[in-house]
């Protein structure tokens, strides 16, 4: 029973952190039917940013502190957004797609290294936040509170996310463009203001992604990759474009790779693409996807 | 007519002019440089493969990383259990196997076209990948599978002569004879009714359909054949490289094999062979130069998408037009 | 003799009743018109006599032969083509090649990847032949994509002609273009089905092009059939005259 609740948990932790990485790729598709192949690479940049701002203020400051800081990952990589959107996928809506996936596959290269300039070829890590929270005991077992506070944050942003685009004025305007870009236009909508802003929020959801997972895993060069194939995998599963299917596809994934890395993990990566394609086989547009 | 023959025999002059280069060159190169160029030759076979999916069927597949992982590994396998050390060997084992691969994947690609095809065709080779990484015991895991210098046609490295000299002289020549094997017969097939076919399923899926081709049956051979050529070209690297690793059935080379094809220009029958050979050389002496060598091919794939589109050959050919008009 | 019959032919999209168990007949060797206000059913009609869309119920027959649950292919290999409304070309192949392709289709010879098209000597004479029946001989070698509109909608026929068809269906032929183009378009769609004794059923809104070319006129209204008859009864039937004036007043 413990062994299962811990594992349950785990599989929270996985799918909270998908969510946010998966959730923000699928809202830039939704509005944008871009899909941004650097999107994992956003997600490394919150979590080195963050990793690295806590590193900058550790030992002087108070422990609150360091929580305080923690956001900003998720502001870097929002920041990093606003500037490549209009700069390079803007002159490109016109194009075809090919395009499109081949510049942010340039723009993954880039960001790789990039890192690499900036914080270097080894591993940062923000571990004081995870260790600052303790842990607590499940029947005989403890588990870490950070743990716990990933999910709740994950739970969190989804709420958020779910009234922000169902229950505001922004949400309907990026619904309207996500459904029909020209007549949202010809209503007078400002698309080009609609995707920054919407590239901006995808991002900044990868990069919160990053940020609170960071203390939990650290920060190393190719995480970004790893990342943005297993969102591929949550997205195809959901549906591109769906929220509502990020969050199904983080949950199914979570508990897929928990539950492989304990007891098939040979095969537990091929299992997850196999889980994408057959559902691409049989529901193209994913589990919650619209046709 | 004069015009067209006018045409045809300029590039069959240059194409000569090529061919005596590619001929002599070993002499007249280190040993070092001519290896770089059967690297780039190799890559070439696979850009051709990757081009008949994406220049002529218009589908872009984000998997061929699959398919020449596939015939490396086979190769690789072929060494391991079989002991057999055959280059011929090598290669039908590396052309089967990337074939089944490509009929078994491609089978399930071919339902969908544009973003679905390319994420299937991800997803689907990313199962190879993680297989190959994890299967250590069979694959060699990170460390892979090493590969000896084969025979050529039942003739091995005479004992005592160096490898090097072996890839640079012999082997080089092997390889550049398949690829102008390879590309005679890719420009066939693109030249051919059934060329014509795929580029009307490119153009216009559902006229296609409606002039009576079968698009899904002529999708499926076109990413056969894909699969084939590239797994080829995986065959006839891994004795190059000595070495096989997951790395090659990773997503991001699937990426790069997009980028050369892309950098020469997809549009054209040759660009992606050039692509393909600049692009080696660019890796190569980015990655000999800095650690950053990502970046500066990040960087030149950028800029080729933001202002050469129609990459080399489709850039110098406008202008060559532009220059003639102007004249 | 009947080429084609459809009974009780019916397909809904949602509430929409598009073609409501129509029993429509082409006769061998005539030029029907489809005629009706917009979202009356003809291309759905046409659509699902082509097979680019299944019928929810009722039969299509062809020269005696059930084609309802025919695949596209079968049904270009029983003789029935199609042209399209919005114009469907390779246009990044030549106008040559865009003809060329169908008569290698035709021939099964797409299959063939062994040997080069441009040197099949027959395929490129007949493919010359079709465009210069339809006037294109002087722009072979152009891209389809560079065609003028008038052309574009020449071509496109000219596709679905050069498959040799028994039936042709031809989604409005002159839309898109200036009036002062129609009749000479017409006229070499007209001139070449009857010369080659193809059965065409052509969808059309200028009511001029239509009482002109046709042999015999179906109109259609809210997925039915309103009217079947000789241009000449069609021009005095008073029910047609009021639904057609009707719709095109309100619309």
């Amino acid at each position: 029973m413990e062994t299962l609740i811990i594992h349950l948990l785990n599989s929270l932790l996985y799918a909270s952190v998908l969510f946010l990485i998966a959730g923000g790729l699928s809202l830039i598709y939704g509005v944008m039917r871009i899909v941004n192949l650097a999107h994992g690479n956003i997600y490394a940049v919150g979590a080195y940013t963050t990793a690295w701002a806590v590193g900058r203020i550790e030992g002087g400051a108070p422990t609150i502190a360091l929580y305080a800081i923690l956001p900003i990952g998720a502001v870097a990589a929002a920041a990093l957004g606003a500037v490549l959107e209009p700069t390079l996928l803007r002159p490109l809506y016109k194009r075809p797609e090919e395009y499109q996936l081949l510049i942010t596959f340039g723009l993954l290269l880039v960001l790789e290294d990039v890192m690499r300039f900036i914080w270097g070829a080894y591993p940062l890590s923000a571990s004081a936040l995870f260790e600052g929270m303790g842990s607590f005991s499940i029947g005989e077992s403890i588990y870490p509170a950070y743990n716990l506070a990933v999910i709740i944050v994950g739970g969190m942003a989804a709420a958020a996310l779910w009234a922000f685009v169902y229950r505001t004025k922004f949400g309907v305007i990026l619904r309207a463009t996500s459904q029909n870009m020209r007549m949202a236009s010809a209503l007078g909508v400002n698309v080009n203001q609609v995707y920054v802003q919407a590239f901006t929020l995808g991002c900044f959801m990868a990069g919160l992604g990053g940020a609170i997972i960071v203390p939990q895993q650290g920060a190393v060069l190719g995480m970004g990759v790893d990342a943005l194939i297993l969102a591929f995998v949550v997205v195809v599963i959901g549906g591109l474009g769906s929220l509502e299917g990020a969050l199904l596809g983080a949950l199914m994934v979570g508990v897929v790779r928990e539950f492989g890395i304990t007891f098939f993990p040979e095969i537990e990566l091929a299992v997850l693409y196999l889980m994408a394609a057959i559902v691409l086989l049989i529901r193209p547009a994913g589990l919650l996807g619209r046709a | 007519m004069t015009m067209v023959t006018v045409l045809s025999r300029r590039l069959l002059l240059s194409a000569a002019v090529i061919l005596a280069l590619l001929v002599i060159l070993p002499s007249a190169l280190d040993p070092y440089q001519t290896i770089l160029l059967s690297y780039g030759l190799i890559f070439a076979i696979a850009a051709l493969g990757f081009n008949l999916l994406l220049g002529y069927t218009g589908l872009l597949s984000f998997g061929h990383s699959a398919y020449f992982g596939m015939g490396a590994y086979a190769v690789a396998f072929i060494v391991k259990y079989l002991k057999i050390t055959s280059m011929e060997v090598f290669l039908i084992g590396g052309i089967l196997a990337s074939a089944a691969v490509a009929a078994l994947f491609g089978f399930l690609c071919v339902r969908y076209t544009r973003i679905f095809f390319g994420i299937l065709t991800l997803a689907l080779s990313q199962v190879l990948w993680s297989l190959a990484f994890k299967f250590f015991w069979v694959t060699g895991g990170t460390d892979g599978l090493r590969v000896p210098t084969p025979s050529l046609l039942g003739m091995q490295m005479a004992p005592g002569q160096d490898k090097m000299t072996f890839l640079a002289h012999r082997y080089y020549y092997y390889v550049l004879i398949i690829f102008l094997a390879g590309l005679a017969v890719m420009w066939v097939i693109v030249h051919s009714p059934f060329g014509k076919a795929l580029q009307a399923i490119r153009d216009n899926e559902t006229r296609a359909e409606f002039v009576g081709v079968q698009v899904r049956k002529y999708r499926f051979v076109a990413f056969l054949i894909s699969g084939a050529y590239t797994g080829l070209a995986g065959a006839l690297w891994v004795p190059l490289n000595g070495l096989t690793t997951p790395e090659i059935l990773h997503w991001t080379f699937s990426g790069k094999i997009v980028f050369f094809t892309v950098l020469g220009g997809f549009q054209t029958f040759v660009g992606p062979i050039i692509g393909a050979v600049v692009y080696n050389y660019l890796e190569t002496y980015a990655v000999g130069h800095t650690v950053y060598w990502q970046l500066v091919l990040g960087i030149v794939l950028v800029v080729l998408v933001l202002a050469l589109p129609a990459g080399i050959v489709g850039t110098a050919k406008r202008l060559g037009l532009r220059l003639r008009r102007a004249a | 003799m009947n080429l084609l019959v459809t009974k009780v032919l019916t397909k809904y999209f949602g509430d929409t009743h598009a073609v409501d168990g129509v029993d429509f007949t082409v006769q061998q060797g005539e030029l029907l018109a489809l005629i009706g206000a917009n979202g009356a059913g003809k291309t759905t009609l046409v659509n699902l006599i082509s097979g680019m869309l299944r019928p929810d119920s009722g039969s299509i027959v062809f020269q005696g032969a059930d084609v309802t649950s025919q695949s596209v292919h079968g049904r270009i290999k029983a003789g029935i083509a199609r042209s399209f409304q919005l114009v469907n070309l390779f246009d990044q192949l030549t106008v040559l090649d865009n003809v060329a392709l169908v008569i290698f289709s035709r021939e099964g010879k797409t299959r063939n990847f062994v040997y080069l098209a441009d040197h099949d000597r027959p395929v490129r004479q007949e493919a010359m032949d079709v465009l210069q029946r339809f006037g294109l001989e002087n722009k072979a070698n152009m891209l389809a994509g560079g065609l003028a509109q008038g052309e574009r909608k020449l071509l496109d026929v000219a596709v679905a002609v050069a498959l040799r068809p028994k039936l042709l269906l031809l989604d409005e032929p002159t839309s898109g273009v200036s009036t002062r183009e129609k009749a000479p378009i017409m006229d070499i769609i007209t001139a070449i089905v009857r010369s080659e004794h193809i059965t065409a059923v052509i969808i059309e809104h200028d009511m001029d092009v239509v009482f002109k070319y046709s042999d015999r006129i179906v109109v259609m209204h809210q997925g039915t059939i309103l009217a079947d008859g000789t241009p000449d009864e069609i021009r005095t039937n008073d029910q047609v005259i009021t639904t057609l004036i009707g719709t095109q007043a309100s619309g």
